[in-house]
């Protein structure tokens, strides 16, 4: 089944390898991995979504604890969430089918990025699912480049997943000095 | 103030109370080695080899209870330590290393012994560091230390580029750390401490599993004290020996493949299995659906990701083993579970497991039962891998915690001597023996030279049965007899030594046994002694992997004749 993990870590270098490696060594794929800036100062987020059964990802996510630079981790496919992620898709586009492109893509509440001779980009924000449904629909028209970030997620309403104390933010060198 | 980085790293180690450093010098280290006469607190010992050097440290770690520490240089110098890293991993124990690396502006470059160490040994550390910065020098050494003892220890790797060790920068040790990602969890949860006492005080056929954790937390007192009150059997893993003394009266040994076939057995009955700082390895379990089939499992363990990974857990308790015990021992009442120990002792007279057969043979198992008798129990016993192994483990009877030094999870040939000479170099006034294999001796011999350069009074006993005997067992048992390359032929280790200026004494009989340990006993340097043991004598019991408690093999009453002594391999017939 496919399991989404938040993590909160440390901004510093090795990081993605250490985690990424608990994935290697059990031969799982990583099906995404969007990694930037969090609320916190010094503090990466860190989404994975991943294939496997659930009690070795639960062994997983318990190894990703031990990583000594990452400061929390969860599992949050069970959890009531928006997940988002977005494509930029670059479709084959004629005189003939460029309208009914840009109807599809406004039906997906997609936006036009970019405008060729021969082709469009479309931008898209959706989950997984949505972002997929408008590919498909694409497909036919000849896709010729498609990027797409992987998934972030969130837990709806007010509290935040991986509550971290907040620290007067202190650069790494003020940090250092602190100690 | 202003220090070079090998100034700061030396003012670090001592800060951290390290006196002893196993090592081997090199290029990227220079600069490293060239400040240490300053520091005359730091004693260096030069090693053969540089996995001598990480399971020196290991076994320092092991017998001292404090950090060990290994140097090596780049590219090969932190190649070679990898095994004895890995082994540090796998076995909790606190090792720091410190290698060099090729200067910043070469990194990367597949520069001349270049090697990206921290990538190599990513998975067999706690953490590493790649130290770019002379600024952050200081707080990766605390942070090490820290992360190295704390929590469940393991190594940890600094690698610290040549210039870097060069250039100075303003030096102060911090006194605390800043690791937000890094909290072990120490008393345990209240509740689930409450759900235990009430297993255990309700329990019939209680069974206590102690593991390293215990040595590690140094609860022998609490372990003890829980065991009396509650009148509970005591089995231990390999690792785990000595935690609790092997001849108390609840004592009933190691457990798992080759343990007591009494302990498996009363595991197999328990209606609760208390389980002590221990990670239910594969070689403790056997078959996992078999494993404790009746029993509610308490699992008390520092580390969350232990909790749960290969067996059901009724009631698991994350946290240090001392504190946790404490706690729950509060809540334990006073009984005596009389029928039951029974039970388990009536086990022990049918299946009494390590009852050394009357042979005019010379035995391995007779020369550890007669190291034991000799040294009193007293002694730290640090093995190799493999038959002798398990040998020192069943006869060799551990009374004092963190005296059976012994790789586990890794099952490392080759980590026997110079673990012996760390576990020496940090006690220097025990009686260490070496029990090791003629295969695995074979693999760290050179390190001979380190224990004769630093007089270190390591006594070795190589059980010599011209075989890597525990291979040749499973294909005497089953691969239907075919030794495929486990044949071994020897040096004449007598001369070897010898070579080394090493006393040393060949054994062929029964009878040579206790003058021989005698003679090493009262001698004041290193000595070793070759036993030329039965080659095909086997490790019973034995619990044939993925099979049950019931499908044991016990010692046959009729033992499988050996070959004859004149086929072992000899380098001169080859
Ligand atoms: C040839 C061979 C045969 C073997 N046969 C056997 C056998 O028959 N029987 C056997 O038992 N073993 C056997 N072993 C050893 C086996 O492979 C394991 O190494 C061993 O069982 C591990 O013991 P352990 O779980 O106690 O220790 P470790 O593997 O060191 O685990 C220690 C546990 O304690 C926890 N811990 C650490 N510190 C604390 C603390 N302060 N508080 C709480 N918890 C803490 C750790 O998180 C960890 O889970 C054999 C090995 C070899 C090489
Ligand atoms: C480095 C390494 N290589 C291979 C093995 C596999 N192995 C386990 S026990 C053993 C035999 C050990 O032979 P020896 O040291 O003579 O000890 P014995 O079993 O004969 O007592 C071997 C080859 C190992 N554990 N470690
Ligand atoms: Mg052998």
């Amino acid at each position: 089944m496919k399991h989404t993990l938040v993590a909160l870590v440390e901004d510093k270098p090795g990081v993605l390898t250490r985690m990424a490696s608990l994935f290697r060594r059990r031969g799982f794929n990583i099906e995404s991995i969007a990694v930037g800036h969090s609320e916190l100062p010094n503090l990466s987020r860190m989404t994975i979504v991943v294939n496997g059964t659930a009690s070795i990802l639960e062994q997983v996510r318990k190894q990703l604890g031990k990583v000594v630079n990452v400061v929390k981790v969860a599992d949050v496919t069970d959890d009531n969430i928006t997940v988002r992620e977005l494509a930029l898709i670059k479709v084959k586009a004629t005189s003939s089918t460029r309208s009914e492109i840009i109807e599809i893509a406004d039906i997906f509440r997609a936006n036009i990025v970019d405008v060729a001779s021969d082709s469009l980009t479309i931008e898209i924000t959706g989950d997984e699912d949505k972002v997929d449904s408008l590919l498909n629909l694409l497909r036919s028209f000849g896709v010729k480049e498609v990027a797409r970030t992987g998934c972030i997620a969130m837990l709806r309403g007010s509290t935040s997943q991986l509550p971290v104390e907040q620290k007067p933010s202190k650069t790494r060198k003020e940090r250092y000095n602190l100690l | 103030m202003k220090l070079t980085g090998a100034q700061i790293l030396c003012e670090g180690l001592v800060k951290e109370g390290v006196d002893i450093i196993f090592g081997f010098p090199g290029g990227a280290v220079i600069p490293l080695y060239d400040t240490l006469p300053q520091y005359p607190q730091l004693r260096h010992i030069l090693v053969r080899h540089e996995q001598g050097a990480a399971h020196a440290a290991d076994g320092y770690a092991r017998a001292t209870g404090k950090v060990g520490v290994c140097f090596a240089t780049s590219g090969p110098g932190a190649t070679n330590l990898v095994t004895g890293i890995a082994n540090a991993f796998l076995d909790s124990v606190p090792v720091i290393a410190v290698t060099g690396q090729v200067r910043r502006d070469f990194i990367g470059r597949d520069a001349f012994q270049e090697t990206d160490i921290t990538g190599i040994t990513l998975p067999v550390t706690k953490h590493n560091y790649l130290v770019m910065d002379v600024n952050d020098l200081a707080v990766v050494i605390k942070q090490a230390f820290h992360l190295a003892r704390t929590g469940r220890p393991g190594p940890i790797l600094i690698d610290i580029p040549r210039d870097v060790f060069l250039e100075q920068a303003d030096f102060s040790y911090p006194d605390r750390v800043d690791l937000p990602g890094y909290r072990p969890t120490l008393q345990g949860h209240p509740a689930q401490i409450k759900k235990a006492a009430k297993m255990i005080n309700e329990a019939r056929h209680p069974v206590i599993i102690a593991g390293r954790g215990v040595n590690i937390s140094k609860a022998y007192g609490e372990l003890k004290h829980l065991a009396e009150m509650a009148q509970i059997p005591v089995v231990t893993t390999l690792l785990g020996i000595g935690c609790f003394p092997e001849e108390h009266a609840l004592s009933y040994g190691m457990v798992g493949m080759h343990g007591m076939v009494y302990a498996n057995y009363a595991i197999e009955n328990a209606d609760v299995l208390i389980a002590i700082g221990m990670r239910f390895d594969d070689r403790v379990t056997g078959k996992i659906s078999a494993f404790a089939p009746h029993a509610h499992i308490v699992h008390i363990d520092i580390d969350p990701a232990e909790i749960g990974k290969n067996v059901r857990v009724d009631v698991p308790i994350v946290g240090d083993v001392k504190m946790v015990l404490q706690a729950l021992n509060k809540q334990i009442a006073p009984v005596d579970h009389l029928d039951w120990i029974g039970q388990v002792d009536d086990w022990r007279r049918e299946h009494p497991s390590i009852d050394i057969r009357d042979d005019d043979g010379l035995l391995p198992q007779y020369v550890v039962r007669q190291i034991y008798e000799i040294t009193k129990g007293q002694a730290i016993i640090v093995t190799g891998v493999g038959q002798h192994q398990m040998w020192a483990a069943q006869h060799y009877w551990f009374n004092k915690p963190n005296t059976l030094i012994s790789s586990g999870g890794l099952g490392a040939m080759g980590f026997g001597l110079p673990a012996a000479f760390g576990a020496q170099i940090g006690c220097p006034d025990a009686p260490v023996w070496c029990i090791d294999g003629d295969g695995g001796f074979q693999m760290t011999i050179q390190e001979l030279g380190s224990i004769a350069q630093e007089q270190a009074p390591v006594k070795i006993a190589i059980i010599n049965n011209g075989y890597l005997g525990m291979v040749r067992q499973w294909q005497q048992l089953f691969y239907k007899g075919r030794y495929v390359a486990t044949p071994i032929s020897c040096p004449d280790f007598v001369k070897v030594a010898e070579g080394y200026c090493i006393s040393a004494l060949r054994v062929k009989h029964k009878e040579e046994v206790i003058p021989a340990i005698e003679q090493a006993m009262a001698y004041q340097g290193p000595f070793l002694i070759d036993f030329m043991v039965e080659p095909e004598e086997n490790v019973y019991p034995m619990i044939p992997p993925g099979a049950t408690v019931a499908e044991s093999i016990e010692e046959p009453k009729q033992p499988i004749k050996a070959i004859s002594d004149s086929k072992r391999l000899k380098v001169s017939n080859i």
